[in-house]
């Protein structure tokens, strides 16, 4: 058991950590993109928002694991096939985030939608101009949530023997050396930090005007 | 041979590896962790609402914590411990301790944002009426805190149940065994099978939690949110879980 694990393994943890990384991204964005119409679906509708959240809080509940085994049931893929997981992440980031969106849409100032509507704006036009902009910071917060989620649970896929960062967990088991595992804790900690920066980020250049108005 | 010829198969239901044992197991891991968690944690949630101090501190660790992979916390304390420790205690101990790990936060946010979010004007009344500062926390602060002290223990039993399948990476029992020995073994049935079992456990306690929510909180209480819909906080960043 030596820090040499390391080294000579650099190859191996390089790969781990850049599927760890797709497997996290690419369904965090995808979640975001369905999330956004069905929260706007929720915010708009009185009488949908209890059964759209509900069901998206429902779906919350599957645990990972079973999700990622009953999914090639139903689409019919291969249960080594890292789509289960993709599509296991966005199903968890859209429950997530429908709440999150319709909160966000619904804590827009009434002032500004109704100075949109004054200036002309029409209906979609305010949407895109106006709402999801004033919304932004809400969304950012659920979507920090979703995307430190996502990093944590990829790790169970290593119980299947999908590979990715939680794989060095189930090597570290297996032949009983911390180095691995901590690597990999490590890793998946870092990892969390730095794509919860970037959507802070992203965030605060989304909004441009909080700078001068909110922090001055 | 499919998914439900396995879940019907009267040989899997018999027995002490038989799904009713299994299940058993899967709740008694479950009640031991929520048990110890809540002890910790309801009384913390009680002191940091009323005091008000150490909120950042608290928000800010069940954010840490989400970050942290279950899966190789768990190992790693199984690591850390297997030289000293004997027998199946080896496998208890971390799987016990990640559990509450997993179920402090929920229930700690739960409590310390429900005193806090107890209506100032019944705290006002209840002192205008000669209410000592320890009997309003008992009879109105603590009702008020219930729904939302109920949903974090909510959120943490989900939790719970779900991450019970990884005790048996290690080697211990309950529902996970079926996905760990289907996995070993190739049967993609018996996998599915207890993927199938987890899902519907957890499914039946948060049907079994709503129906409590509604006997047990205050109608009092009950009526006036339900007036006051809009102006209700929907989201307390901090109290969501991740699933597990």
């Amino acid at each position: 058991m030596t820090i040499d694990w390391i080294w000579e393994n650099l190859p191996l943890i390089g790969d781990l950590t850049l599927n760890h990384l797709w497997l996290t991204l690419t369904p965090t964005v995808l979640g975001l993109f369905v999330a956004l119409p069905f929260g706007w679906w929720a915010h708009r509708s009185r009488r949908g928002r209890p059964f759209i959240v509900g069901t998206a809080g429902l779906l919350y509940t599957i645990p990972s694991l079973a999700l990622f085994i009953i999914l090639p049931t139903i689409l019919g893929t291969k249960i080594l096939d890292p789509i289960n997981i993709v599509i296991a992440l966005t199903i968890y980031t859209v429950s997530l985030l429908v709440r999150v969106v319709s909160d966000g849409l619904s804590s827009v100032p009434v002032d500004a939608v109704q100075a949109a509507e004054a200036m002309g704006y029409r209906s979609w036009q305010r949407l895109v101009l106006v709402e999801l902009p004033v919304a932004v910071p809400v969304i950012a917060a659920g979507l920090r949530v979703a995307v430190v989620s996502n990093v944590s649970i990829v790790t169970m896929a290593a119980l299947l023997g999908i590979p990715q960062l939680g794989t060095l967990f189930t090597q570290g088991f297996q032949l009983r050396l911390f180095v691995p595992l901590v690597t990999g804790i490590l890793l998946c900690v870092v990892l969390a930090v730095i794509l919860d920066l970037v959507i802070v980020r992203l965030g605060s250049l989304a909004t441009p005007w909080r700078d001068r108005t909110v922090a001055a | 041979m499919s998914v439900i010829d396995w879940l019907t198969d009267p040989a899997n239901w018999t027995g002490a590896d038989g799904i009713p044992s299994q299940m058993g197991y899967h709740l008694l891991y479950t009640g031991i962790a929520l048990v110890i968690a809540a002890a910790i944690a309801v009384p913390l949630g009680v002191l940091v609402g009323y005091t008000g101090k150490g909120e950042r501190l608290v928000a800010g660790s069940a954010n840490a914590l989400r970050a942290l992979p279950t899966l190789g916390l768990l190992i790693l304390l199984f690591l850390l411990i297997s030289p000293v420790v004997p027998g199946q205690l080896v496998y208890i101990i971390p799987t016990i301790v990640v559990l509450v790990l997993l179920a402090v936060p929920p229930i700690l946010t739960g409590t310390y944002t429900g005193i806090q979010s107890a209506d100032p004007d019944a705290v006002g009344a209840a002192r205008g009426m000669g209410y000592t500062k320890l009997q309003i926390l008992w009879h109105v602060q603590l009702p008020c805190a219930l729904p939302l002290l109920l949903s974090g223990i909510r959120s943490s039993t989900l939790q719970v149940v779900s991450t019970a399948t990884v005790a048996a990476y290690l080697g211990l029992q309950g529902l996970g065994r079926y996905i760990i020995d289907g996995r070993a073994q190739a049967d993609f049935f018996q996998m599915a099978g207890g993927a199938i079992l987890v899902a519907a456990l957890a499914f039946a306690l948060e049907i079994a939690f709503t129906l409590l929510g509604t006997l047990i909180v205050s109608p009092g209480l009950r009526r006036t949110s339900r007036r006051r819909r809009t102006a209700a906080p929907t989201t307390v960043t901090g109290a969501i879980p991740r699933p597990a």
